[in-house]
């Protein structure tokens, strides 16, 4: 294990020696992660992960099951923070922010990392009511006038409002999984978030839904920074500028989606793309 | 292993086909028998509900009938030997006239109002029937003559005339009408004589007692003087009071523990030790509760004794664990992604809690409240060591004052020594409690499937 570590660190550094992504995207750094480590209880689940997540372009992870992507994902906005006996060691920035930084409220900088979920979550409440509850609790509109553009902007730009316009009372769980999914995304891009993280954000839709998505998660890029995790490859290939893989724990490889897809550098990776692992 | 050295690989299929075709029967008659003893415990349970509810209202209902007897009393001057009542008029002062009226009701009080009683008996007995006084008072129940004295005092003018008043027939009259007592029993063995008991049979023949809804179960207090007319009025608040002070106290007080212990509380040795407690506190006999009650409430914090609001503190203790478990059981079955769902959002932990688990669980919250409610409000051994077991023949006007329960109001009249009359108050007293469970539990469905709705 030791030994794939050292090698995988070698990797890493030709990597990074040799190119550097973000550049090559033309986008400025918007996160920096710097040796992520992360522990639940004794089991080390993430072996110090370095990475650059470019401006308003979308960054994938893939890896197989259990390979440390969906962790590394929820460090990024600190929702490791809620489960017992996790540790998280290394720095991330978002710009110069240190957001383990011990003064940093947790709650505000989950208001500029928002989340979608694996699984479709709206609350348990109307369609009005699940967009609206991020700007109330966080306090961004001002008035009635100002939440109702709110919802409807954020429905808007997650190409659900048409279908929902007329049943904007009724319960968001009565909605079908796409739709759901989509209100997730409306209900966090409604607080005004610089970053949104996408967990395996189709892996429980069907086809058409996800391509649907797919097609928002692009429209999506002009404004926001967006990381997604996934598992299917096409995916990645389809909606992201840059790639990492991820297996064990290590960050294997990143780059540009293109390079990672058409020539990848590490053997590994070139196997998962194959198909060989995973 | 390779496939070929499997032993199902030496079957065909045929042969596997029947080998499983022959394991269904066993298969469907385990199933069979599994179901028919699941159905057969249903029907058991529901057998004894029913025949529990059946015969408490077997027995109850004829406890909520009275026996009136329509008596014409003339208030003869004779009897009512009495000044006219003082009038303000004739006097200096109000002091004075105070004084005297206070003297005029004490005369009026001290008269034997049960001649009275017995005249107008007498009158409405065929003529020249002959029954000793002692025993023709039997007859109607001891608070009659109060009853008599009151109307008179309410209007003194009626001096001299003839009204039509209802008094109620006694207890044991009520066992001879209702058939409570046999009939076939000798003389030594009934509780009324064979003067009285003929009499009685002419009154309810010639209309003189009759049967009407008891009223006077639901709106009077305990009575052990007049049997006939004692009610649960005194109980009910008493219980109501309790139910008030448990609700207003265990709900808050338990739904607050569990979300603390749930959602906030590290978890350590302490709160583990905590939450070990808590379930043994569960099953604590609550008699202990009662000692408790008794020790701290009464005798070191000097709360009165046999009042609803320690009654309600005691009930509360015992209510807290149920609700705290049944709260956190809630708590915890709430879907981990509504959770990340509101965190992701940027909710705070409180944010969290109050805008979206709580309201998800608020229906099991508010089922498990009822449930430890009404399992308090039937609860009776911790009221009877801090003295609610004592007779109150009042309804208590705060939870300050003396009061018994429903529950020791049943225990203490199944203890009556008038078993013939008191057998059927008992299990009336049983319907009133259980009516009022079903009441509370139907308020509990009701809000439930409200908030269902609504979610």
């Amino acid at each position: 294990m030791d030994v794939l570590a050292g090698k995988i660190k070698m990797t890493q550094q030709t990597v990074n020696s040799t190119m550097n992504p973000a550049d090559m995207l033309d986008r400025p750094i918007r996160l920096t992660a710097k040796d992520v480590t992360v522990h639940y209880g004794a089991k080390q689940a993430l072996h110090g992960i370095s990475i650059n997540i470019p401006d308003r372009a979308v960054t994938s992870f893939i890896g197989p099951s259990g390979c440390g992507k969906s962790t590394f994902l929820r460090c990024i906005n600190r929702m490791n923070d809620t489960i017992e006996g996790a540790r998280v060691g290394g720095t991330i920035k978002l710009d110069e922010q240190d957001i383990y930084d011990p003064n940093l409220d947790v709650v505000e900088l989950r208001a500029r990392i928002g989340m979608v979920f694996q699984k479709p979550n709206p609350f348990p409440k109307s369609i009005y009511e699940n967009v609206a509850y991020g700007p109330k609790i966080h306090g961004l509109a001002k008035s009635k006038t100002d939440m109702d553009e709110i919802v409807i902007s954020s429905l808007r730009k997650a190409g659900l409002f048409e279908e929902v316009k007329d049943r904007l009372n009724e319960p968001g769980t009565g909605l079908s999984g796409g739709q759901q999914q989509r209100l997730c995304i409306a209900r966090a891009i409604a607080v005004g978030p610089e970053v949104i993280l996408m967990d395996e954000p189709c892996s429980a839709l069907d086809p058409i839904a996800t391509a649907i998505i797919e097609e928002l998660i692009d429209e999506l890029r002009e404004n926001y920074t967006i990381v997604i995790v996934t598992h299917s490859m096409q995916q990645a290939a389809r909606v992201s500028q840059k790639t990492a893989f991820f297996h064990l724990g290590n960050l294997i490889e990143e780059g540009v989606t293109e390079d990672i897809f058409t020539n990848p550098v590490n053997k590994q990776t070139q196997d998962y793309i194959m198909g060989r692992i995973g | 292993m390779a496939i070929d050295t499997l032993p199902i690989a030496k079957q065909t299929p045929a042969e596997r086909t029947q080998v499983v075709h022959d394991g269904l029967r066993a298969r469907h008659l385990s199933e069979n028998i599994f179901k028919g003893l699941g159905l057969a415990a249903i029907i058991l349970a529901l057998g004894f509900v029913a025949l529990l509810f059946t015969d408490i209202i077997r027995k109850g209902l004829p406890a909520f009938t009275q026996e009136n007897m329509h008596l014409s009393v003339n208030f003869d001057p004779a009897i009512v030997k009495v000044d006219p009542v003082p009038i303000r008029n004739g006097f200096a002062s109000e002091a004075e006239y105070q004084a005297a009226s206070l003297k005029w009701q004490r005369s009026v009080a001290l008269l034997n109002w049960n001649k009275v009683v017995e005249a107008s008996l007498r009158a409405a007995a065929p003529a020249g029937y002959e029954i000793d006084t002692k025993d023709l008072l039997t007859i109607a129940e001891t608070d009659a003559r109060h009853e008599i004295r009151e109307r008179f005092v309410a209007n003194p003018t009626l001096l001299g005339q003839t009204v039509d008043i209802d008094v109620l027939a006694s207890a044991s009259a009520v066992n001879w009408i209702k058939g409570n007592i046999d009939r076939s029993l000798q003389d030594s063995q009934q509780q009324l004589s064979p003067e009285a008991r003929s009499l009685i049979d002419t009154f309810v023949e010639n209309g003189v007692i009759s049967r009407g809804f008891a009223w006077s179960i639901l709106t009077n207090v305990d009575s052990r003087a007049a049997p006939a007319s004692a009610g649960l009025a005194g109980a009910f608040f008493g219980s109501l009071y309790m139910m008030i002070i448990v609700i207003l106290l265990a709900v808050p007080i338990g739904v607050a523990s569990a979300i603390y212990l749930e959602e906030f509380a590290p978890k350590s040795k302490v709160t583990d030790f905590i939450e070990v407690n808590i379930n043994n506190l569960a099953a604590v006999p609550s008699i202990v509760f009662g000692l408790l009650g008794a020790a701290v409430f009464i005798n070191y914090m000097h709360l009165p004794i046999s009042a609803p609001l320690v009654g309600g503190l005691v009930l509360t203790l015992m209510t807290l664990p149920t609700i705290i478990i049944a709260t956190r059981g809630a708590l915890l079955g709430v879907s981990p992604a509504l959770r990340q769902a509101a965190l992701g959002m940027g909710a705070s932990k409180t944010q969290m809690v109050f805008h979206h688990v709580l309201p998800v669980t608020f229906p099991s919250i508010l089922t498990a409240t009822i449930i430890g409610v009404a399992h308090a409000l039937g609860e009776t051994a911790p009221l009877l060591l801090i003295g609610m077991k004592a007779f109150v023949a009042s309804v208590p006007a705060t939870p300050m004052d003396q009061a018994t329960a429903l529950p020791v109001q049943i225990y203490l009249w199944q203890g009556n020594e008038d078993r013939n009359f008191f057998e059927p108050r008992t299990a009336a007293a049983i319907m009133v409690l259980l009516a009022f469970m079903i009441v509370l539990n139907g308020i509990a469905v009701y809000l439930r499937s409200r908030l269902e709705k609504r979610a």
